[in-house]
């Protein structure tokens, strides 16, 4: 299947060239993945995204890749480039420094084809952890009634709220690599940015759901999570933070 | 018994056990290594009651924290309800195994019947 296309149209003088080794696999009648070759031409501000949009326009549009919004908000386009868990529209080429770049689906995650994964386990260990604020009044329905927060309680847990969602942690995990079971550190972090929310009263039922053995304690802190977030949420950390209250040495 | 209870049992296990044993490894200095090493001076050490209590400690604490080690390990290697259950009974029963023959050569050491 390996086969090397270029680009035949010219771009800007300044452009220069990769080799982009894409990952082709269909589980319908594929045994095992195979890389295609396509000498691309990039500029400096050129994506990984675009690279591969590239080749789908010019040589083949077969290529299955997941995308959206094309500014790291989204979180579709997660995989690996050259080795580690990255999201494509927030990579770019130039800054790989490298003359080939490999993009591979993202590891922990059953491929649908290609580079697009299925996110299912994801968003049900997501599901599962109640990702929504816990208690029995609201602001909606009350006339003057607002849930205040001081700065200091919003710092506890407002960078756990960037998530997005992509996945390059739980791909990162090496946990997740063995044990399919294991819950992950995208809900475990999403676990933590609720029970560290002054509003919310769900704490007790989340650290239950959690303290499972597939649950927070198969975490081994090797910290790869918090290395491969584009939005600098740092999920190791969150998970260390939970274990606190588990241990109680946090209330 | 929940995770987290197991994990608080984990962690305490291997703090003590690290104390005892820096006790153990301490009492070799009383005299010569080797010397505290000869099978007199070793069966002295277990028929002195406070330390045969203090090796029953250090064998029922590396035990629990080794078993249950190795029954992550093996959690984490493959999963399945069934193999689960089996990995989990099975690490309790090889601990208790362990300790029941452990216990049984300190006590009779102890009593003088070796």
């Amino acid at each position: 299947m390996a086969q090397v296309s270029s680009i035949s149209n010219e771009k800007s003088p300044t452009a220069k060239s990769i080799t982009l080794k894409i990952s082709r696999f269909n589980p319908e009648h594929d045994e095992s993945s195979q890389f295609m070759e396509f000498n691309v031409k990039y500029e400096k501000w050129t994506t990984v995204l675009e690279a591969i949009l590239d080749v789908k326009q010019h040589f083949d549009h077969s290529v299955a890749v997941r995308y959206s919004c094309r500014q790291a908000t989204c979180g579709s386009c997660g995989m690996i480039i050259n080795g580690k868990p990255r999201l494509a529209c927030f990579t770019k080429i130039s800054e790989l420094d490298s003359n080939v770049v490999t993009v591979e689906p993202m590891n922990n995650f059953p491929v649908i084809r290609d580079l697009a994964v299925k996110f299912e386990k994801l968003f049900d260990s997501h599901q599962k952890i109640k990702p929504y604020l816990i208690r029995d009044d609201t602001e909606l329905v009350s006339d003057e009634k607002e849930f205040l927060q001081t700065p200091e309680e919003v710092e506890q847990y407002i960078q756990f709220a960037n998530c997005i969602k992509c996945g390059l942690c739980n791909s990162a995990c090496p946990t997740m690599a063995t044990d399919s079971s294991f819950v992950g550190p995208q809900a475990l972090a999403q676990a933590y940015r609720y029970v560290a929310d002054s509003r919310d009263k769900g704490k007790d039922s989340r650290l239950k759901i959690i303290d499972d053995s597939h649950g927070i304690w198969r975490c081994h802190f090797a910290g790869s999570c918090s290395q491969v977030c584009p939005k600098g949420v740092d999920p190791a950390m969150g998970i260390q933070l939970l274990r606190g209250y588990m241990l109680g040495f946090r209330s | 018994m929940r995770e987290s209870t197991i994990m608080k049992i984990h962690y305490g296990t291997a703090l003590a056990a690290v104390a005892l044993v820096a006790v153990h490894i301490l009492m070799r200095l009383t005299m010569g290594y080797a010397e505290s090493l000869e099978y007199e001076n070793v069966l002295a050490n277990y028929k002195f009651v406070p330390y045969a209590i203090m090796l029953e400690l250090i064998l029922v604490l590396l035990a629990v924290h080794g078993f249950n080690g190795l029954r992550v390990i093996l959690l984490e290697l493959k999963q399945g309800r069934l193999y689960e259950k089996a990995v989990s009974y099975g690490c309790l029963v090889a601990m208790i195994g362990l300790i029941a023959y452990g216990s049984r050569t300190i006590i009779m050491t102890n009593m003088g019947m070796v």
